[in-house]
C-alpha cells in the first residue's frame, strides 16, 4: 500500500477490520420465533444483521456481541450465548 | 519592481493601463480576476478594505462568488476547508489576531493539502494591542505548512494573487499560500497600479480541477486520522511539496513575467548585489526605503546590496547561499522577534549558511515593531553595525533597531 | 441492504452512536455529504487508511464542523449541485466548543442539517462533563464525592438556542425511536435552510449500564420525560411524542452507574426529587401526557 496525499480514504474500507474477535457472547437466533419486525437489524450498532433468504442473520465477522439485538427483540427470539472459541 | 519589456505591450500602453488605486483595491481586483468560487472573511483592521471591495464586486455582479460573512476568522478558514474540499477555488484575507485565531485551521488546511489563497495584511500581535504593521503574525505561522510570499509593493501584492493560485493548485504542490503585504503601508496606500483583467488571468492561470472532491459519486473520506505508522509520511509529503514549490515559485514568477511583463524575483530578488560587501537581507515594504538608501550609500562609495526574501516558506536556502557567498557581512532587518531568542529570519538565515564554506558575520535587527517607522537613519545604522562586525568582530548578534533607551 | 456506515468501525460494543448515524443516513440517502468534528464518531470510523463511511465525509477539527459544512454548502450552491449536507457531531463539539461556528451557520441560513448525537459528556476523552451533562451526573470532572452529587449545573438547552436563531426546523429524537428519528431527518431535509436535531445516544462506557440495554436506557429517558421528543417548525412547537405511561425518574437513574451515588448518598433522595421535577416540568411544558393519564408511581 502506498500512502495517499492528504490521507484520502476509500469508502467503507473498515470492512477489512473484523470486529467479531471482540465478542464474548454470541447471538443465536431462533428463526421460528422471529416475526421479522427487523428491530434487531435497525438497532445493531455494527449494522451487521442482514436479512438473508427472509431470515435475520448476524454477520459474525463483525458482531461485537453487545446484546442489543437480543434485548430489543420483542419475541425474545435471540439469545446471547457464551461463545466457545 | 523591474520591468521586463513585453513586445506587444509598450511602456506607453502600460502607462495608459495604470490607475491610482488603494492597495486593498488592487489586491481585491486581482482576486476578482482569479474568479474564486467561495470567499470567506471576517473584518479586522487593516484587512477590511480588501474584503469590502470584494463584497462590492459581488454586489455589483462583477464577481460571481459565494461571499460568506462569517462569525470569526476561525470560521472563515474552516468554511474554506469545506469549500475547497468540495472543489471550490477559495480566498480569504486576514491579519494579526485574526490569523492567530485561525491558527488551528492553518495547519489543518495545509495538512489536508487544500490550495486556499489568503492575503495577510501584516500587523503586530497583542499585547499590547497594536493595529500597525509588523510581521509577527505571519512569521509566527511559518511552520503551519503554508507557502508564504512577501510583497514589496502594492503591484506585487496584487500580482502575487494569480501566482499564488497557480502555485497552490498545481497537482504537485497542493499547498495553501499566504500572500503577505504590510498592513496600512501597502493596504491603505494609493499607488499607480496596472490592474489585471479576467481574460489575461485566465490565460495565465488554469481552472481549478482537483482530482478528488467531496462527491457522492465517488465518496472519499477526507481527514482520516493517522496513527504513528502513517503520520510521519504524511508530514514528509507536505515537506516534499514545499521542496517542489522552490522550483514552482521560480517557474510561475517567470511565466507571470512573460505574460504580464512584471518581475519581482522568484524565491528571492537582489538589488545592487553583484559586488556588494555588506548585504542587507529583509522582506516586505521596507525594501523600498532600503533601495533608496543603498543608492545614496553607493554614491558615497559604500558597497551595499540587498537580498529580498520573496518566499519565506519554503525557505530559499540554496538561493540565499548563492546570493550571499561573496558578501563580507550580512545584516538582517526583520519586523518580528522571537521573545526568548532572536529574529526568526536571522535564525533561519544563519542556519542556511552554517554548513557552507561561507563564514561571514551575520547580525540581525528586529525593526519596525508595532508600526514604528524604519528610517534612512536606521538603515545607515544597520550598515555601520555590519561594517563594524566585519572589521572588529560581532559585538551583538542582535539589536533592537531604534530602541528608545529613554523610555527604559 | 448495505448500511452507509460500514461495519468494522471501532465504536464500543453497544454504542448508540453508529445506530444513530445509520438511521440518519438511511433517511438522508447516499446523496449526502457529511462533516464530522473530532470525537468518538470520528476516531472510531476513520483510522487511516480505513473509513467506515460510504458517503463523502470530512473531518477538519473539533469545533468547526458547522463552518466546514457552510463552506461545502456554499461551494455546492455555487456549482449548482444538489446534495444534502449534514453535520453529525457529539454534544461536546456542539454545545461547547463549536457554539460559535454553529451560531454562524444558523445565522447565515445555510442549508445544512446538523445532527447532534448527545451522549451527555466528553466520552472520547474519558467521560468529562460537557454543558450537555444533566445535573447530578457523575463524570470524571464532576465526580460524585463526599460533598458532591456530581454535575451541579443544568443541561444547556441547545434546541432552544437553535430556535432562537430562527432555525426553521428543530427537533429532539432518540435512538430508541428509529421511525420517529428517520421521519424527522426527512422532514429536516424537506424544509430549506438549517436544521438542528439532537438525538439521545446512550454511551455504555460513560453511563455504565448493563450490556444490551442501550436502547432500553434511551427509551426510559423518553418515558420518564427526562428526554422529551418534540419538533419546532418555524419557531412553533409542531409536535411531541406523547407518553402513555410516565415512568418515575428512578427507573432511568438506577439503571446507570453515573447516578449510582444518588441511591447511596445521604441526601440523594432530594437530588432525585429535583430530577423528577425536571421531568415533570418537561411533561407540562411540552404536553407529553395524554389527558387523564396518570404518572406511574411504582418502579415497574
Amino acid at each position: 500500500m502506498k500512502i495517499t496525499v492528504a490521507a484520502l480514504t476509500e469508502p467503507g474500507s473498515t470492512v477489512v477490520n473484523k470486529t467479531g474477535g471482540w465478542r464474548t457472547f454470541v447471538p443465536v437466533v431462533n428463526h421460528r420465533r422471529c416475526i421479522k419486525c427487523s428491530l434487531c437489524e435497525i438497532y445493531c450498532p455494527e449494522g451487521c444483521i442482514h436479512q438473508i433468504d427472509g431470515l435475520f442473520v448476524p454477520d459474525l465477522d463483525y458482531c461485537k456481541g453487545c446484546g442489543v439485538c437480543a434485548h430489543e427483540c420483542p419475541r425474545k427470539a435471540i439469545e446471547m450465548v457464551l461463545e466457545e472459541k | 519592481m523591474k520591468m521586463i519589456a513585453k513586445e506587444e505591450l509598450s511602456l506607453k500602453e502600460r502607462m495608459a493601463r495604470m490607475r491610482v488605486v488603494e492597495g486593498s483595491y488592487a489586491v481585491a481586483h486581482a482576486v476578482k480576476c482569479c474568479s474564486p468560487d467561495v470567499i470567506s472573511a471576517y473584518p479586522i483592521t487593516p484587512q477590511t478594505h480588501i474584503v469590502e471591495h470584494l463584497s462590492q464586486f459581488v454586489a455589483d455582479g462583477e464577481l460571481d462568488s459565494e461571499f460568506l460573512t462569517v462569525d470569526s476568522e476561525f470560521s472563515a478558514m474552516s468554511s474554506l476547508v469545506g469549500a475547497s474540499a468540495a472543489g471550490a477555488r477559495c480566498y480569504s484575507s486576514t491579519t494579526s489576531q485574526g490569523l492567530a485565531l485561525m491558527w488551528e485551521v492553518l495547519y489543518n488546511a495545509a495538512g489536508m493539502r487544500l490550495p486556499i489563497v489568503m492575503t495577510v495584511a501584516n500587523r503586530a500581535l497583542s499585547a499590547p494591542l497594536n493595529i500597525w504593521n509588523d510581521h509577527q503574525d505571519s512569521v509566527g505561522a511559518r511552520d503551519s505548512g503554508w507557502i508564504q510570499l512577501y510583497a514589496e509593493d502594492v503591484q506585487e501584492a496584487a500580482d502575487a494573487i494569480p501566482q499564488a493560485y497557480k502555485i497552490a493548485e498545481d497537482p504537485e504542490i497542493r499547498t495553501p499560500v499566504m500572500v503577505c503585504m504590510d498592513g496600512f503601508i501597502l493596504t491603505h496606500v494609493y499607488e499607480p497600479v496596472e490592474l489585471l483583467s479576467v481574460e489575461e488571468v485566465e490565460r495565465f492561470l488554469p481552472p481549478y480541477r482537483p482530482e478528488h472532491i467531496l462527491d457522492p459519486e465517488n465518496p472519499k473520506t477526507f481527514g482520516a486520522f493517522a496513527d504513528p505508522s502513517y503520520f510521519t509520511e504524511l508530514r514528509y509529503m507536505q515537506w516534499d511539496a514545499h521542496r517542489r514549490a522552490l522550483n514552482k515559485i521560480e517557474t510561475v514568477a517567470r511565466e507571470f513575467a512573460e505574460e504580464f511583463g512584471r518581475w519581482y524575483g522568484g524565491l528571492i530578488d537582489t538589488y545592487r548585489a553583484d559586488d556588494a560587501e555588506v548585504m542587507i537581507v529583509t522582506m516586505g515594504s521596507v525594501i523600498g526605503t532600503i533601495k533608496d538608501c543603498i543608492d545614496v550609500m553607493r554614491s558615497e562609495g559604500m558597497k551595499v546590496g540587498l537580498v529580498k526574501i520573496r518566499s519565506y516558506r519554503p525557505f530559499p536556502t540554496e538561493a540565499l547561499r548563492k546570493a550571499l557567498k561573496d558578501a563580507e557581512v550580512v545584516a538582517v532587518i526583520e519586523k518580528d522577534v522571537t521573545v526568548g531568542n532572536e529574529g526568526a529570519l536571522l535564525t533561519d538565515l544563519k542556519a542556511a549558511l552554517y554548513n557552507t564554506p561561507t563564514r561571514i558575520p551575520v547580525i540581525g535587527f528586529p525593526a519596525g515593531l508595532g508600526g514604528r517607522d524604519i528610517t534612512v537613519r536606521d538603515i545607515r545604522r544597520v550598515v555601520d553595525r555590519a561594517i563594524a562586525a566585519r572589521d572588529r568582530g560581532i559585538e551583538a548578534e542582535m539589536e533592537f533597531l531604534s530602541l528608545r533607551e529613554d523610555l527604559l | 441492504m448495505e448500511k452507509l456506515l460500514a461495519p468494522g468501525h471501532r465504536a464500543c460494543a453497544g454504542c448508540a452512536m453508529p445506530t444513530v448515524i445509520n438511521l440518519v443516513l438511511e433517511a438522508a440517502g447516499p446523496n449526502t455529504i457529511v462533516a464530522t468534528p473530532t470525537g468518538c464518531s470520528e476516531v472510531t470510523t476513520t483510522p487511516y487508511p480505513e473509513s467506515a463511511w460510504r458517503v463523502p465525509w470530512i473531518n477538519s477539527l473539533f469545533e468547526n464542523a458547522a463552518a466546514v459544512a457552510s463552506g461545502i454548502e456554499s461551494a455546492l450552491k455555487h456549482f449548482g449541485k444538489n446534495h444534502n449536507v449534514f453535520v453529525i457531531a457529539g454534544d461536546g463539539s456542539t454545545l461547547d466548543i463549536g457554539m460559535g461556528c454553529i451560531s454562524g451557520m444558523f445565522d447565515r441560513g445555510h442549508n445544512v442539517k446538523y445532527v447532534c448525537y448527545d451522549n451527555e459528556a466528553y466520552m472520547n476523552t474519558g467521560v468529562q462533563r460537557s454543558s450537555s451533562t444533566p445535573p447530578c451526573t457523575s463524570t470524571t470532572t464532576t465526580p460524585s464525592g463526599k460533598v458532591s452529587f456530581g454535575n451541579p449545573r443544568p443541561k444547556k438547552d441547545m434546541p432552544a438556542i437553535a430556535v432562537a436563531h430562527r432555525v426553521p426546523y428543530v427537533a429532539t429524537a432518540s435512538v430508541a425511536y428509529p421511525v420517529d428519528l428517520r421521519r424527522k431527518v426527512r422532514r429536516a431535509i424537506s424544509i430549506p435552510g438549517p436544521a438542528y436535531i439532537q438525538v439521545n445516544a446512550p454511551c455504555i462506557t460513560g453511563w455504565s449500564f448493563e450490556a444490551g440495554t442501550t436502547v432500553e436506557i434511551a427509551r426510559l429517558a423518553v418515558e420518564t420525560c427526562l428526554w422529551p421528543l418534540y419538533e419546532y417548525v418555524n419557531g412553533e412547537l409542531a409536535g411531541v411524542k406523547k407518553i402513555h405511561v410516565k415512568r418515575p425518574v428512578e427507573d432511568y437513574l438506577k439503571a446507570q452507574g453515573r447516578y449510582r451515588h444518588l441511591f447511596r448518598m445521604k441526601g440523594g433522595e432530594e437530588m432525585i426529587r429535583v430530577l423528577q421535577q425536571l421531568a415533570d416540568e418537561n411533561a407540562r411544558k411540552f404536553g407529553l401526557l395524554y389527558e387523564g393519564d396518570v404518572a406511574c408511581t411504582s418502579g415497574e
